[in-house]
């Protein structure tokens, strides 16, 4: 079941085309990255989502229902441009916010009491914004997403400005969240932090998504029968024997032993490799090598034509 | 609660609480009624005992100078007489506050010198002035042998009394013209700062970079709604605090002083020189003519119902045409240094809405005034003037569509803001121009 489906989705603004026939699903309970270089129409997606924008062409499903207001309070958002009004109390702000988002007043006191609670900042609820600093600016704008409890959380970067302690607190308050059954569409470019937390991506690269699917499928997909063979002995003899059914990519000395990346050629198998080269070396260890998202995705961008 | 209320009242409360605003909510009256103080005490505070020293070259006749011992003196005036001048350093260190010097051939040449240590105030050199004149006067009376009976009955004073054909009444459409300048001269300031005060928020809300997150919960067209709606509440309260203010320290003030002025003197000092010079008391009395005149105008002419709620209409319609303009320079902007180019083109119809209006207090009939107060840029504006003047039935429509006008122009503006704000404020870092501008007109939403 998913929560957000994506059906044929095109902008354009003026002359120039943002998103071209996009479609994708996004499952329920799923951390979900959108990924894609700057300018591919991730943006104009989210904010399409979010109704700020109306799609030219296509339409959005939420829960099976067309996308129409009534959705509003059912998704929270952290834009990637995002900030606060500087002279309004922090407290004060959050009640406004969590109020336009259709909460009502003691409700949203007592959720917001709880969050500030929960981040350790209930001591900041009659500050000015203009007080705090950067990141503690972003624990409140991060509170102000989800304090409504929405089924579907939109983060657009949201780890850019975060030192890494904070980083990590928003990073377990989104598992946490997702645990609990709350969906998450984050865009990044950290594609650390994707292979970390997402477990399903969509790659959207000059106004098309080119990839979709769980994190684990995509990177199955892109491995290539690449493995790193670490041993002890003589390079030129282990190189002389690959011979045929192997490709030797690159070796690198480590610590005494030799790791050498061999691609598997053919219809060879790891066992055909290992017998292959047990008589003349001094085998450690054998991993397959599959791809990071970063590499995924720089291929990906660099060489669309690849992929097909 | 509906979510534009509450961006109305956000918008209110966080203006209305802001210290700039309780401040200039109390020093605006305070100003007024200071200066109105002031107008009064610098009229009536002029106390000061002038002792003239009358230097009278004019020949002897029957043992007496033409001037000798003629002028009345008042409680702040006294004359002493001479046929000597001092001179001037010699006057410096007299007694003498002022030596009037008054030469030899003056019922031929009237010409008179006053020699001063400080200027006297204007009303201290229109007595002296009355003084020399009516001796003159009756010189000249004596001279032809014209009895003073006769000459009192030649004087004339004509007093013209303008009657509008329509109704055979008396016309106090000038008067009523300047009443109207006044009120125009507010709407033209209260749009200006309010509707910059639309746009600096606009501004502040990109360039914190709130408004994302806000209109992901509202739609763009009730975040630029709520705020000009919230705004405009902040200029009728301060509209409403300024009346209530001002008026009550005006009383205050008024009543000090008049009770303060009875009980220095007993009876106040120009009543009692008009008890003593009779032409003072023909001039007292066209005061009191022409304080008539003002009360007439005040009470009678000026519809004042009428006046108050056109007032609140012309208002509340400039100021949404201009504040949702306002709002669109202030979304299409980075920040302010950029807001200049587009701030001329909405700037300039406003000043010259003023400018016709200031041309319609010396011709308030004329057709500039009727064309630009139809025109709902201009409209707010001049239109407080002729609402002053006010309409017969012949041109009664003239006013109703003006309003139907100005409701079209601030629907339109309010339509054509809505499309470059929705655009505007998610836009950051472009250099936007007239073209871009165009350009978003024609997105669909």
């Amino acid at each position: 079941m998913s929560i957000l489906k994506v059906e044929n989705i095109s902008k354009s603004y003026a002359k120039h085309q943002a998103l071209k026939d996009v479609s994708f699903e996004v499952p329920k309970g799923c951390i979900f990255g959108l990924l894609g270089p700057n300018g591919a129409g991730k943006t104009s997606l989210i904010r399409i989502i979010n109704q700020i924008n109306g799609p030219d062409d296509g339409k959005i499903l939420f829960n099976g229902d067309p996308l129409s207001s009534k959705h509003i309070a059912q998704i929270g958002y952290l834009p990637e441009e995002r900030g606060l009004y500087k002279k309004m109390k922090v407290g004060e702000q959050a009640m406004y916010l969590a109020q336009l988002k259709g909460m009502s007043k003691s409700d949203a006191k007592e959720k917001l009491k709880d969050w500030f609670g929960r981040f350790d900042i209930l001591n900041w609820w009659d500050i000015k914004v203009e007080e705090l600093s950067k990141g503690m600016a972003q624990k409140v704008q991060f509170i102000t997403t989800v304090m409504h409890e929405p089924e579907f959380i939109i983060l657009d970067e949201p780890f850019s400005g975060f030192d890494p302690i904070n980083a990590n607190l928003i990073k377990a308050e989104i598992k946490r969240l997702a645990k609990n059954g709350t969906t998450i569409m984050l865009s990044t470019h950290n594609m650390g932090s994707v292979e970390e937390i997402c477990t399903h991506i969509a790659l959207i690269n000059n106004a098309e998504k080119v990839l979709e699917g769980s994190v684990k499928d995509v990177r199955e997909k892109f491995k290539e029968d690449v493995y790193d063979l670490q041993f002890k002995g003589d390079m030129l003899a282990f190189t002389n024997c690959l011979w045929v059914n192997f490709e030797l990519l690159s070796h690198e000395k480590v610590d005494g032993s030799i790791i050498a990346r061999i691609k598997l050629l053919k219809d060879s198998t790891v066992n055909d490799l290992l017998n292959t080269v047990i008589p003349v070396v001094e085998v450690e260890a054998i991993n397959e090598v599959i791809p990071s998202m970063n590499d995924i995705f720089i291929r990906v961008v660099e060489n669309p034509a690849s992929d097909e | 609660m509906s979510k534009v209320k509450l961006i109305i009242q956000r918008e209110y409360l966080s203006r209305v609480r802001k210290k700039s605003f309780i401040v200039m909510t109390i020093l605006g009256p305070i100003l007024i009624a200071g200066l109105l103080a002031l107008g009064i005490w610098l009229g009536m505070s002029d106390t000061s005992v002038y002792n003239v020293l009358v230097v009278d070259k004019t020949p002897e006749l029957d043992g007496k100078t033409l001037f000798w011992k003629e002028f009345k003196p008042t409680s702040q005036i006294k004359f002493q007489y001479t046929q000597d001048a001092l001179t001037n350093a010699e006057f410096d260190t007299s007694a003498y506050t002022l030596m009037l010097v008054l030469r030899e051939d003056i019922v031929t040449y009237p010409e008179a010198e006053m020699v001063f240590r400080k200027l006297p105030s204007l009303k201290a050199r229109s007595y002296i002035k009355g003084q020399v004149e009516q001796v003159i006067e009756n010189e000249k009376l004596k001279i032809k042998s014209i009895p003073k009976s006769d000459y009192d009955s030649i004087r004339t004073d004509l007093e013209i009394v303008t009657v509008d054909a329509q109704d055979g009444k008396a016309s106090y459409k000038q008067e009523q013209a300047v009443v109207g300048f006044v009120f125009a001269i507010m709407i033209y300031m209260f749009i200006f700062l309010y509707g910059v005060q639309v746009m600096r928020g606009v501004m502040e809300e990109k360039s914190n970079r709130i408004v994302e997150v806000i209109i992901s919960s509202v739609k763009p067209f009730q975040l630029m709604m709520g705020k000009i709606v919230g705004v405009a509440l902040v200029g009728l309260t301060q509209i409403v605090l300024w009346i209530v203010f001002t008026s009550i320290l005006t009383t205050v003030v008024s009543s000090l002083f008049l009770s303060s002025i009875t009980a220095e003197g007993g009876v106040p000092v120009n009543v009692q020189m008009t008890e003593q010079v009779a032409q003072t008391a023909s001039e007292d009395a066209m005061d009191q003519a022409f304080i008539s005149d003002i009360f007439e105008l005040f009470f009678f002419q000026i519809d004042w119902p009428v006046m108050l709620s056109l007032f609140i209409f012309f208002f509340l319609g400039g100021y949404l045409l201009y504040a949702s303009l306002f709002a669109a320079v202030g979304a299409a902007v980075d920040n302010e240094t950029d807001t200049q180019q587009f701030m001329l083109p909405i700037t300039l119809p406003l000043i010259f809405g003023f400018l016709v209006s200031e041309f319609a207090l010396t011709n308030p009939e004329g057709s500039a005034v009727i064309w630009f107060s139809q025109i709902p840029l201009t409209s707010p504006v001049v239109m407080m003037v002729r609402v002053a003047m006010g309409f017969d039935s012949g041109n009664i429509w003239q006013l109703f569509l003006s309003m139907a006008l100005l409701v079209g122009g601030f629907l339109g503006a309010v339509w054509l803001a809505g499309k470059i704000y929705r655009t505007g404020i998610l836009m950051y870092g472009k250099k936007v121009t007239y073209k871009e501008l165009w350009k978003w007109l024609r997105f669909k939403s």
